[in-house]
């Protein structure tokens, strides 16, 4: 029995070890080292921070790094404002007939490929666009304008393609809410802003947590959205990454951004946890 | 308020008016993506020109439809292969991954775990850099110290699959404890006492029980495959996948032929969006 328990464990663990070790843990100690090394003047490699020193000195990699932050944080609070009335009609307000009906309609959109809904976009709001048609037929406009290539469009396309995972844990939480709860606190005299600050948002903070941690860390890496509607002059950090990688074959600088960019995510996951007191595998679950 | 409590009819009535709100957004760009692939025109955009199935079937100089269009049928054929062997590799890991967090002990388990969960909180361009550059990095250690020539290391087919496979393991791991931890393992032990040892039990009574969520999980792993942008971009050699291929054609401009390929994408995610709920309804049941 003893034997058999410990092939067990060898069966198991040796798939993961090997995911685990060389696709996650030595290609991240690798991006660590190469981000720490550059070429000398006689084309040698060698050991230095001015992979990093680069950044701080170049406004123009700084400045990207907090627009990328700040417009992420932005993306989350918005999204969560956006869809939190959504998720309590759905579990609080409509009747339970139509609730798994409007559950599935809310979940369909998601599965598509997120390529096609910012193309979606796309041609919805360009030059050419349906927009613009029914704006110039409605006589609201007398010639058409540019409505993607800005920040604000960039804003709505990373909003519209990270709302599903601050959607889903909301349901999920709210479906938790004891109705009782809120008509207590009805009975008691409590008005609409009260219930929502004092019983519904504390109750939802694990779900508030776990989606605007997924929902920061998918837009401070989407590389998709605001390279294609958010056009040349709305840098976003990924896009030097990709810059540093693909068009300037400068490696050691990628990497030393990619880190930079890994920090931040794995910041904004802790403080998020720390700020509520919850572990990772909590929030996963 | 909610169903319970009395509410005022302007509450009702601007609660569901930003309930129609939040759909049309939701659902605008898929709809206007679908319209425009049956439009009788060079561009996808309005006006209406009249209705066509030409950029499906077509195959004039000027109007090539998508079921002649030998490149993006390619890209649709890599992504069909690459999603198979990711769904493949990520559900054998994954489910080790389950057994071995659910019914092993071992030292420093919290560690693995914690590994485990990590590629959730990586970026995928990171995750996708990081890659790059180690197999680059093992790639030139073979080659000049075994005089190895290793296709395996370089930008294409198998470092996309590993590099999806990398994230998506997780996943499965996750869906799969999730319901490994419902099984009851008396079970396993009246299987034990009736003289069957730990294979013939995982093999006949385990992954029965885990079937309905191997197979849950098999088919997100292949949506999400199918559909990995980020991670791919950095990997992908000649063949283009198909969000790879789709993102070059948007970004260069765009033919009705991209709203054909987003429609039947559309169409597709839904169909197996819908059956994937109807069974997993019907396992709970």
């Amino acid at each position: 029995m003893k034997r058999q328990t410990r092939w067990g464990l060898f069966l198991f663990i040796t798939p993961v070890l090997l995911w685990l070790f060389l696709l996650i843990v030595l290609p991240h100690i690798d991006l660590l080292i190469m981000s720490f090394r550059t070429e000398n003047d006689s084309g040698d490699m060698m050991w230095s921070v001015s992979n990093y020193l680069n950044f701080f000195h170049e406004p123009i990699y700084w400045l990207t790094f907090v627009r990328t932050a700040i417009y992420s944080v932005l993306v989350t609070l918005l999204t969560f404002i956006i869809a939190l009335p959504v998720a309590f009609y759905i579990t609080k307000v409509v009747a339970p007939r139509f609730q798994g009906f409007l559950t599935l309609l809310l979940l369909l959109p998601f599965w598509v490929s997120e390529l096609v809904r910012v193309y979606g976009w796309m041609i919805l709001l360009r030059e050419s666009g349906v927009f613009n048609h029914f704006l110039l037929k409605l006589g609201i406009l007398n010639k058409p304008i540019e409505m993607l290539y800005n920040d604000a469009t960039m804003v709505l396309g990373l909003v519209y393609t990270s709302m599903l995972f601050m959607v889903v844990p909301l349901l999920s939480v709210m479906e938790s809410l004891d109705n009782s709860l809120i008509e207590a606190a009805y009975d008691l005299g409590a008005n609409m802003w009260t219930i929502l600050f004092r019983i519904i948002i504390p109750h939802a903070t694990p779900g508030i947590v776990s989606g605007s941690i997924v929902v920061f860390m998918l837009t401070l890496g989407n590389y998709l959205t605001p390279n294609l509607i958010g056009g040349k002059n709305s840098l976003w950090f990924t896009e030097q990454i990709y810059n540093q990688f693909i068009a300037s074959f400068n490696w050691n600088q990628g990497a030393a951004f990619g880190f930079l960019l890994l920090f931040l995510s794995s910041i904004a996951v802790w403080l998020g946890l720390k700020l509520t007191k919850q572990s990772l595998r909590k929030v996963v679950q | 308020m909610i169903r319970s409590l009395p509410y005022s009819k302007t509450y009702g009535l601007s609660f569901k008016l930003y309930i129609i709100l939040y759909f049309t957004f939701l659902f605008a760009p898929l709809l206007v993506t679908c319209v425009l692939a049956f439009n009788d025109s060079q561009f996808p955009s309005l006006p209406w020109k009249g209705f066509t199935f030409e950029w499906f079937t077509g195959n004039l100089p000027e109007r090539v439809g998508i079921f002649h269009d030998q490149i993006n049928l390619d890209s649709i054929w890599v992504s069909v292969r690459v999603a198979f062997f990711v769904t493949l590799l990520s559900v054998s890991v994954g489910t080790c991954g389950a057994f071995l967090f659910e019914q092993e002990d071992f030292r420093f388990k919290p560690v693995l775990y914690f590994l485990m969960l990590a590629p959730l909180v990586i970026p995928g361009v990171i995750l996708g850099i990081s890659i790059l550059m180690f197999s680059t990095v093992l790639g030139i250690h073979f080659e000049e110290t075994w005089k190895l020539d290793v296709g395996l290391f370089r930008p294409g087919f198998w470092l996309v699959v590993l590099g999806q496979f990398s994230f998506i393991a997780t996943l499965v791991t996750l869906v799969v404890s999730a319901r490994l931890r419902k099984f009851d393992r008396t079970l396993e032990e009246a299987a034990l006492n009736l003289g069957a040892n730990r294979f013939e039990v995982i093999w006949y009574i385990t992954l029965k029980f885990l079937r309905p969520a191997i197979l849950g999980s098999a088919a997100v792993a292949y949506l999400m495959s199918f559909e990995n942008f980020n991670t791919t971009l950095f990997l992908v050699g000649s063949e283009a996948t198909l969000p790879i291929n789709l993102y070059l054609q948007v970004r260069d401009g765009s033919t009705p032929v991209i709203n054909a390929i987003s429609f039947l994408l559309i169409v597709g995610t839904s169909l197996a969006a819908l059956a994937n709920l109807y069974f997993s309804r019907k396992e709970t049941q």
